[in-house]
């Protein structure tokens, strides 16, 4: 099946994600983590955060309600089983706390075929409740064989 | 930090359950990560990690490095080859340019069983105090 590159700038309908205290505890042990701002409020409010604060790559945690839904998205047309991550890049702006509402929106921001494999780039943006721009995300998935 | 200064190296051995308890805690639910025999299915050797735990592990010795979380800018990497449990991973980065505005640039892998399974991992850090 050809890739179809139609889809190109397809925007989401926006998620919303509740940041909580306990799922940055559990990313941060999943992840090794050791930093007491992601584990101890204490220590997190000793350095001036409001409560403790997650670990960059918990971007993948609040923007995952908006990504997951476009990697299935029948007009882009996705083959799940022959997909597998190729890349990933993120851009981080101020650090997210537990307590945010972090608000992220995907769009398929390209599509290619090169030597019989399907390429496809998404983006992610996520802002805080104050309007920054908490994570920008490029999301590289290559589908084997289209 | 100036450049040819070298991160201070990261060392984590996955254990066997750690794909469960990153799928839980990520919501990446793929079986090819948590169910060993879906994955002998489609071909694999056996459960892979998930490649965006490994990343993890890449974005831990920037932060480590920079002092905090804060200290993380930009991070891109490209995933090679698959990682599999029970096997040390280790990452190892080194900074190759530092800016006017104070930007700390650094170049990163992350080997299993001398495989690379990140290369060319490129971060910018602003360095916390």
């Amino acid at each position: 099946m050809p890739v179809n590159t139609a889809a190109i700038g397809k925007t989401f309908a926006p998620a919303t994600y509740a940041v909580g205290r306990e799922k940055i505890r559990e990313y941060a042990h999943a992840v090794g983590e050791t930093n007491p701002l992601h584990l101890d409020v204490d220590a997190a409010r000793a350095r001036g955060y409001d409560d403790v604060v997650a670990p960059p790559m918990f971007a993948v945690v609040y923007c995952l309600p908006s990504v997951w839904p476009a990697l299935f998205d029948e007009e882009i047309g996705i083959d799940f089983g022959h997909m597998v991550h190729g890349g990933q890049e993120f851009e981080w702006g101020p650090v997210v706390v537990a307590g945010e509402e972090i608000t992220t929106t995907t769009s398929l921001k390209d599509a290619s075929e090169r030597r019989g494999n399907g390429f496809f780039v998404f983006e992610s943006v996520s802002v805080n409740p104050a309007g920054d721009t908490v994570c920008t995300g490029l999301w590289t998935n290559i589908v084997r064989g289209v | 930090m100036q450049p040819g200064d070298e991160l201070e190296p990261l060392r984590i051995t996955p254990d066997k359950y750690l794909t469960v308890r990153y799928a839980g805690a990520s919501g990446d639910f793929n079986p090819i990560h948590i169910d060993e025999e879906f994955a002998h299915e489609v071909g694999l050797p056996g459960r892979i990690l998930h490649g965006l735990y490994t990343m993890a592990q890449v974005a831990r010795a920037q932060t480590d490095s920079g002092g905090g979380p804060a200290s993380l800018k930009r991070l891109s990497v490209q995933f090679r080859g698959m990682g599999v449990p029970e096997v040390e991973l280790t990452v190892t980065g080194t900074v190759t340019e530092v800016r006017d505005d104070g930007t700390v640039v650094t170049e990163s892998s992350c080997e299993q069983d001398r495989k690379r399974i990140i290369r060319n991992a490129e971060a910018e850090l602003r360095l916390e105090r």
